[in-house]
């Protein structure tokens, strides 16, 4: 059974058409949500060309997330980084039978329309390309395509959400090779979500309304989030995930799952790493299995890394406040 | 005696699944408990299994590894009711191909003998709900949810057809062994969970 809160009946997104007849319902939350959940301790990898798509299918990816440049390279190649070639997010599709998904900058409806039409399976709504509305993101309950979200903080999760994301991912810096923000902000929103969930516990609802006020969105959603005491959508973990280590951390951290981006194609053994890296996210509560997976790789071929104080862009800052 | 059902939780959406089944329990009276399951221990004491929805091309391929693939195919044969939700009735057939890409060459338990066609009815965008029946297990209407979904192409001789969606197979049966194209842990409704609890309720006692 799905938590479905905030559906919104009268959204462009959801279509009500029929098939030979008879009648049929697309775009709705349990539609789109649902296709979250069947990504669910899985791992979603960032490929760049057909080759790298076939490697993740190969090793076990859940799916891929098609970008011009990882975002390690978008790091150093500096100046705008857009969504992926609409060829190359096709040829892909054409490739591989797991779920294909490709990123749009933050607040650009067109490119998040051209997607759709491209038939992608999510839209991810991301900050690792550079933002086309700082103050704006897109209202996602007019997509019939399913759209997921950076979160640093479960203020910034659930404005998403009520903006119509499907699912949630909580943000690290993309293109470190650094897990450190990404364990952070994980944290971060698990704290939060205690917190609300005792002041639901207590039934104290004026303190309810005060932390609604505090993150900017409405009451009813904190409530049901604070009922549940979880995100009302797929959470999974992001940026900086490079080790079979990192991706177990992380699901026992409570992540639904794991994005991997620059980790595994910056690395000289790659398609032994994404293989790992799948291995640890499903067997993360077994740490023979982990053991056995973080030796299938060679720590001299992990990606270099950066250390996130030192960072001129941070990525994770890109739509923040929005 | 009680009940153990599992659900495999190799990926997928196994919470959604352990919801409904310990739903469905309750709602029955049967004394029983869910479990997830993953190693081939925990599967050699299962009264009953169900294989969530999920991607079938990483359940298989990680099943296949820790050795739980061969434990599951063991116990069918024995008789264990099994229910295979969209990528888990992939798992549970013996030829899968892809709409687009064909002839797919992934790990299957080769149970079922059916032809699927996998993302039968399109992408994500063109995923969908609609009221399907299930008339021979007395389930009238049912909210069939069709994510990404298979459709079974072609039948073997002792499979029988459970539900036709605008012409196309989207739910089987053969004895204990159970598929479905649509995802009946997405709603709220407990009736297919139920038939399957009550089954394998008769098979272990």
């Amino acid at each position: 059974m799905l938590p479905l809160s905030g559906e919104r009946q009268d959204a462009k997104g959801i279509i009500y058409d029929k098939m030979n007849s008879i009648d049929t319902l697309r775009g709705s939350s349990t539609v789109k949500r649902g296709f979250a959940h069947m990504l669910k301790n899985g791992v979603v990898m960032d490929v760049t060309n057909v080759e790298q798509a076939l490697i993740a299918e190969e090793a076990g990816a859940v799916s891929v997330m098609v970008l011009d440049k990882l975002p390690s390279e978008v790091r150093k190649a500096g100046g705008v980084a857009r969504t992926a070639s609409i060829r190359i997010i096709e040829e892909i599709m054409d490739s591989v039978t797991i779920p294909v998904m490709a990123k749009c900058r933050i607040g650009h409806v067109n490119e998040a329309l051209v997607l759709q039409e491209t038939d992608v399976d999510m839209i991810d709504e991301s900050e690792v390309l550079t933002p086309a509305d700082e103050l704006r993101h897109i209202w996602k309950w007019d997509f019939t395509t399913p759209v997921v979200n950076g979160a640093r903080s479960l203020a910034e999760a659930l404005r998403r959400i009520e903006e119509g994301a499907s699912m949630i991912r909580t943000k690290g810096e993309p293109g470190t090779g650094n897990v450190a923000e990404a364990i952070k902000h994980i944290k971060k929103v698990n704290d939060e979500l205690r917190t609300i969930k005792a002041i639901y516990d207590s039934g104290d609802n004026q303190d309810l309304v005060r932390m609604a006020r505090e993150f900017k969105v409405s009451y009813d959603i904190v409530e049901q989030t604070a009922k549940l005491g979880r995100l009302p959508v797929v959470n999974f973990a992001a940026g900086g995930i490079a080790t079979p280590a990192d991706a177990a951390y992380l699901m026992s951290l409570g992540c639904d799952g794991i994005f991997v981006g620059s980790g595994i194609f910056n690395s000289d053994d790659a398609k032994e790493r994404a293989r790992a890296i799948v291995l640890a996210t499903t067997f993360w509560n077994e740490s023979d299995k982990v053991k056995e997976a973080q030796k299938m790789i060679d720590e001299r071929q992990s990606m270099l890394g950066l250390d996130v104080n030192t960072l001129e862009l941070r990525m994770q800052d890109r739509g923040g406040s929005a | 005696m009680s009940l153990t059902v599992g659900v495999l939780s190799i990926q997928g959406d196994v919470q959604e699944n352990i919801l409904s089944a310990k739903s469905a329990i309750d709602e029955l009276g049967i004394d029983g408990k869910v479990i997830d399951v993953k190693t081939p221990e925990d599967i050699s004491q299962l009264d009953g299994l169900i294989i969530p929805g999920g991607e079938s091309t990483t359940i298989g391929q990680l099943s296949l590894v820790n050795g739980s693939l061969k434990v599951i195919k063991e116990k069918i044969a024995g008789g264990m009711p099994v229910l295979g939700i969209c990528a888990g009735m992939i798992m549970l057939s013996n030829t899968a191909n892809d709409r687009v890409v064909g002839k797919t060459d992934q790990p299957l338990l080769g149970i079922l003998d059916i032809k699927l066609e996998r993302n039968s009815f399109g992408r994500q965008r063109e995923s969908f709900e609609s009221d399907i029946s299930l008339d021979s297990l007395n389930i009238p209407k049912f909210n069939g949810v069709f994510i990404r979904a298979p459709s079974v192409s072609d039948v073997g001789p002792d499979v029988e057809i459970l539900s036709k969606f605008n012409n196309r197979i989207i739910a089987v049966k053969k004895g204990n062994v159970i598929g479905t194209a649509f995802h009946p842990e997405l709603t709220r409704d407990t009736s297919l969970h139920k038939y399957f609890i009550n089954l394998v309720n008769t098979s272990k006692n």
